[in-house]
């Protein structure tokens, strides 16, 4: 029965695989020791074992939202969500050409404007759209204006990166077909391209001003105005009732926004 | 041959009756017009914001990283070591709920719990959160490491329970059938399914987290985003475009590195 060559016990692995795995995993439990160990040098454990105390007389003071300051919120709302649109209007007049270089199959040069084109992409992907308001608002002034370029420099990187992929994947068929019919090639992307797309284009920029309305809200932190202003002057004056009307608005219009864009995309796609 | 149209239109696709186009496109312009006019720009802030612009920009050809360096490289540590902390916390706590949150292998009353956290964690931006953590734990990075975890779990947690849901059953009713216990059947069955997307996931998460480790900071909960915000106050845009170019550098390193070693495991 027993044959030397089938071992009684089953493994999946070999001993020698067995001991990089735990190796790795002994690695990653050191790093991340080590990590604690150097962020939490400078912690004050006074203060974190006050937390419970500190986060319920915050919550005490919270209670219950003061619903006459929604008199006042109605402004900053319409900012919000007229900020979060016109830049996501913004995004996509600024990300469709950099998707079309992007794309491997419609870029003019895969050599010189399709890196360019992802570095684009990259660039604006990697920066917070908080941190692009904190720029622009020290460059153009607090306002609206700042938040609005801020989420379309911001969106450039989300909706450029999925549209091209989008591009990339079309069915060459018709593009074939247009080109036999001797079209030029604005007319291969406006006959063959462009409706292949077209549905995935109009899900990226519902999906990307969903985000856009929750990244608004917050955007007034830094002075770009709309909702974020009313919770920055609120928080500093400590008007905790204030604060929790805010945050109601936040999350009604950002559960709204998330409810059309889903509604949306299903019609579409 | 006159009744056939010489040149073709595309009919079109999401609203096919013409009036209820009209009211829309009509709806549309008034919106655009009210919502342009709500911008009023300060044109004389702008014109004056120019010279910053310029400098901003040349602060960028030209990074600084040596007199700011000091601080750069505090920020940047306490951005990395969040980063890892608060993805492998998160992760560690993302998994049971995930696996609670997980409809084929959880009962009702803990799924609902589970997902009533996801919802949660979901639903505040980690900006927000930020400002709760660092009022009641104070300024620092520690702040900032409780709020990455939490917004990890809401993100791996679902993904994780959405991955559950999907398994190939026939697995799972294979090691049920031998008699297994119920964490038997997770390590046997569902484990080795998930395991790949799960590290796949936190790689991922990883990457999410050192952007969101760039912002925090803003708001007092450490990492590199404080250093940034007071080159950007100080107006010394040298070192700020420093901080950015090594952001978007850590962000392309991270980013390719995920998702090689994302490609290595599947």
């Amino acid at each position: 029965m027993t044959d030397p060559a089938y071992p009684e016990i089953w493994r999946r692995r070999t001993a020698r695989q067995t001991l990089l795995i735990w190796a790795g995993w002994f690695f990653l439990v050191a790093l991340t020791v080590w990590c604690w160990q150097l962020m939490t040098r400078d912690t004050i454990w006074a203060f974190v074992s006050d937390a419970p105390v500190q986060a319920a007389d915050i919550g005490s003071r919270m209670w219950p939202p003061r619903l006459s300051y929604m008199s006042e919120l109605w402004g900053p709302l319409w900012d919000t969500l007229n900020m979060a649109t016109l830049g996501t209007i913004l995004g996509v007049i600024l990300a469709v050409p950099v998707a079309f270089l992007a794309a491997r199959n419609t870029t003019p040069s895969a050599l010189i404007l399709r890196p360019v084109a992802l570095f684009i992409i990259v660039a604006s992907r990697s920066i917070n759209s908080l941190i692009w308001a904190l720029l622009l608002v020290a460059i153009m002034g607090p306002g609206l204006l700042a938040g609005v370029i801020a989420i379309g420099l911001r969106s450039i990187g989300f909706i450029g990166k999925l549209l091209y992929e989008a591009i990339e994947e079309v069915d060459s068929a018709p593009v074939e077909a247009v080109t036999a019919t001797g079209a030029s090639h604005a007319q291969i992307l406006d006959y063959a391209i462009v409706p292949q797309v077209q549905p995935a284009f109009w899900g990226i920029t519902v999906f990307r001003w969903d985000i856009n309305i929750r990244e608004s809200a917050i955007l007034g932190l830094v002075g770009a105005g709309g909702l974020g202003l009313k919770l920055q002057s609120s928080l500093n004056v400590l008007a905790w009732p204030q604060v929790t009307m805010i945050l109601i608005v936040i999350l009604a219009t950002v559960i709204m926004s998330e409810w059309v864009s889903a509604r949306v995309r299903r019609a579409i796609i | 041959m006159s009744s056939y149209p010489t040149t073709w239109k595309r009919p079109p696709q999401i609203f096919t009756h013409r009036g209820w186009r009209i009211v829309i496109q009509a709806g549309f312009a008034v919106w655009l017009v009210l919502a342009l006019a709500t911008l009023d720009p300060n044109w004389a802030r702008i014109a004056e914001g120019w010279t910053r612009g310029a400098r901003f920009l040349a602060g960028f050809l030209q990074p600084d990283f040596t007199s700011r360096w000091g601080d750069i490289s505090k920020g940047l540590v306490e951005s990395l070591t969040m980063t890892l902390t608060s993805t492998v916390a998160g992760v560690i706590i993302s998994v049971p709920i995930g696996i609670g949150a997980a409809r084929n292998v959880s009962t009702p009353a803990i799924y609902m719990i589970c997902r009533t956290i996801i919802a949660v964690s979901r639903s505040l931006q980690e900006i927000i959160i930020a400002i709760f953590f660092v009022a009641m734990f104070g300024f620092g990075p520690f702040a900032g490491f409780l709020t990455l975890s939490f917004a990890t779990i809401g993100f791996l947690s679902k993904l994780l329970a959405e991955d559950i849901e999907d398994i190939d059953e026939a697995q799972a009713e294979a090691v049920r059938a031998t008699g297994a216990s119920w964490l038997q059947m997770i390590n046997y069955a569902i484990q080795p399914q998930v395991m790949p997307r799960l590290i796949g996931l936190s790689l991922y998460r990883l990457d999410i987290n050192f952007r969101e480790s760039a912002v925090i900071g803003i708001v007092g909960a450490g990492g590199i985003g404080a250093t940034l915000n007071t080159a950007i106050d100080r107006y010394e845009y040298d070192s700020a475009g420093a901080i950015i170019l090594i952001i978007i550098l850590l962000v392309m390193v991270a980013e390719y590195g995920s998702s090689y070693i994302r490609k290595r495991l599947q």
